[in-house]
């Protein structure tokens, strides 16, 4: 089952997205860490964030839900003073920090100052995130702006900077050449889809953000598809493949469309323990299907 | 949190889209105030519903059908099994009682209030309970508290059924330490007339349940909180209004 991500060695594939295990104390009381491909943290700024007013959560059916949290967040010292420390006492595997900004400068303080912190394995930069004003998402929608944050990153760390991608584009693949143009050492995609539900009885939107992101079963035909064009469209360069993945047989079906990791992040709402579900499923399913290594079958379609 | 498989023993229901719920399964560990999150078939977030009784294997339910979730609930019959997330949240603090205590409960927020009335009633407590619904057909768990020797009030708004008024109405003041559960406009009338001495339960949107999606977060006096895991409990003088 094992994988890796650049020079980066994970012992299976599969991986709590980031902003659905928080720092892992609380998903430590119910799986193993240890089991974990990795584990890719709550998205961090500069200073602390509260997020968006409730509701924040609604629902999408059997098909997933919307989140509009907006990068609630203790901020990025007390992240290094606290967080990471007691994060890798309960964890020995690779550490994905999550970083996002609101301008140019702020991603790439946020990850000079995670370049520092020995237990970051990897920096994932979200340029992707539709719930925040003037920051977030803005910068993973244009490829010129992409390259830009990407730039400003890698000045600043020697660490492997996975540039984590927005769906809500015309063509995601200008934006992920544009990134690995820029210097980004991986991918990660999708984040959530823009959408909306309304309250019928109220006649407002259900979220008081009016919008959120889309995410769970509804959105893996549409991240396998992205998932499928940047692997074509960038061959040499890692994907961690997000969105939707609930089941060992969707792993393989990501894998299958050109990633080399997959990130886990509604199912495990539904599900706590679902990670560790899957990655006991995963062998079987791997046998059923005569895998003998996941690395054989990387965009193998 | 512990997840399990529970059975469903009975499901009727008690007052106007007030449905009871017993299942079997494994109890231990629960306490007055926490909530559980069912899965229910064909939606993909779990629904939140606080604990109302636990006796042996036996847990009660009490919720309100609100949309096509709770809708296909009222449909489940007994035998059938669910999926449950239970040991959710804090609980109410019982060590703030003191020999008499109030629980004020509006609509669906009543039923906490039984196994809270159960536990301080075992502890030899004197409660009054002042509970509110909209209208007579709404009424329910007059019995339960009666017959756990609480001294209990009912007010509806249209005076159909006991008090006319607001739970606030029949509340008489100097208050005793209270427990609450119910609406947010309950709640800021209670903040406003009874005061702050008390815990309030309150209500959010939530994604996991669990503390890990921070979907529920609210701002309260002492700092950023999750209604799913530091709350749903909060004492009435950290509420931000």
């Amino acid at each position: 089952m094992v994988v890796k991500l650049g020079d980066i060695e994970l012992k299976n594939p599969v991986i709590p997205a980031s902003g659905t295990c928080g720092f892992g104390q609380e998903m430590s009381e119910w799986l193993d860490l240890n089991c974990l491909g990795a584990i890719a943290t709550k998205g961090t700024t500069r200073e602390a964030r509260y997020g968006n007013p409730v509701p924040r959560i609604a629902e999408c059916g059997a098909t997933g839900m919307l989140n509009a949290v907006g990068l609630q967040n203790p901020g990025v010292e007390e992240v290094i003073r606290h967080e990471m420390p007691a994060l890798r006492r309960l964890y020995r595997g690779p550490i994905i920090a999550n970083v996002s900004g609101f301008n140019i400068e702020e991603y790439a303080y946020v990850c000079e100052r995670m370049d520092k912190e020995t237990d970051a394995a990897i920096l994932e930069v979200n340029i992707s995130c539709p719930n925040v004003h003037n920051g977030g998402m803005a910068f993973g929608t244009s490829p010129e702006a992409a390259a830009e944050v990407t730039r400003a990153v890698k000045a600043v760390t020697t660490k492997p900077v996975f540039m984590k991608l927005s769906p809500n584009v015309t063509d995601i693949t200008a934006i992920a050449r544009a990134c690995v143009e820029a210097g980004a050492d991986g991918l990660c995609l999708i984040n959530t889809i823009l959408g909306m539900r309304i309250d019928l009885r109220r006649r407002q939107p259900v979220l008081a953000n009016r919008y959120g992101g889309y995410s769970g079963p509804g959105v893996f035909p549409i991240a396998l598809r992205m998932v499928n064009q940047v692997h074509q469209a960038c061959p040499d360069t890692p994907i961690i493949g997000c969105g939707g993945v609930s089941s060992a047989e969707d792993v393989i079906e990501m894998i299958m469309a050109g990633a080399s990791a997959v990130e886990i992040g509604a199912a495990g709402l539904r599900n706590p323990k679902a990670c560790q579900q899957i990655i006991e499923d995963l062998p079987n399913v791997m046998q059923d299907l005569h895998i003998a290594h996941l690395r054989d079958i990387i965009g193998i379609v | 949190m512990k997840q399990s498989k529970w059975h469903i023993e009975s499901n009727a229901c008690i007052a106007e889209k007030v449905w009871k719920m017993v299942l079997r399964g494994d109890t231990t560990g629960i306490v007055p105030g926490q909530f559980v999150e069912i899965a229910v078939p064909g939606y993909y977030l779990r629904r939140p519903i606080s604990v109302s009784d636990v006796e042996g294997d036996r847990l009660t339910i009490i919720y309100k059908t609100v949309g096509k979730g709770t809708a296909v609930m009222a449909q489940m019959q007994a035998g059938e099994e669910l999926d449950i997330l239970s040991c959710l949240g804090n609980g109410y603090d019982l060590t703030k009682a003191e020999d008499e205590v109030l629980l004020i409960g509006g609509g669906v927020g009543v039923p906490p209030l039984i196994y809270l009335a159960k536990q301080l009633r075992a502890q030899g407590k004197r409660v009054q309970a002042v509970i509110g619904f909209n209208t007579k057909n709404e009424v329910f768990a007059e019995d339960d508290f009666r017959e756990m020797g609480c001294d209990v009030t009912v007010c509806t708004m249209d005076g159909s059924y006991g008090q006319r008024g607001v739970v606030t109405d029949a509340i008489e003041l100097p208050a005793p330490f209270y427990y609450a559960c119910g609406p947010l406009p309950m709640f800021r009338a209670i903040a406003q007339t009874v005061g702050t001495n008390g815990q309030m339960s309150m209500e959010e949107r939530m994604g996991c349940g669990v503390g890990i999606c921070v979907g529920c977060s609210i701002e309260t006096k002492s700092g950023i909180q999750r209604v799913c895991k530091e709350g749903p409990v909060f004492n009435a003088e950290e509420i931000v209004w």
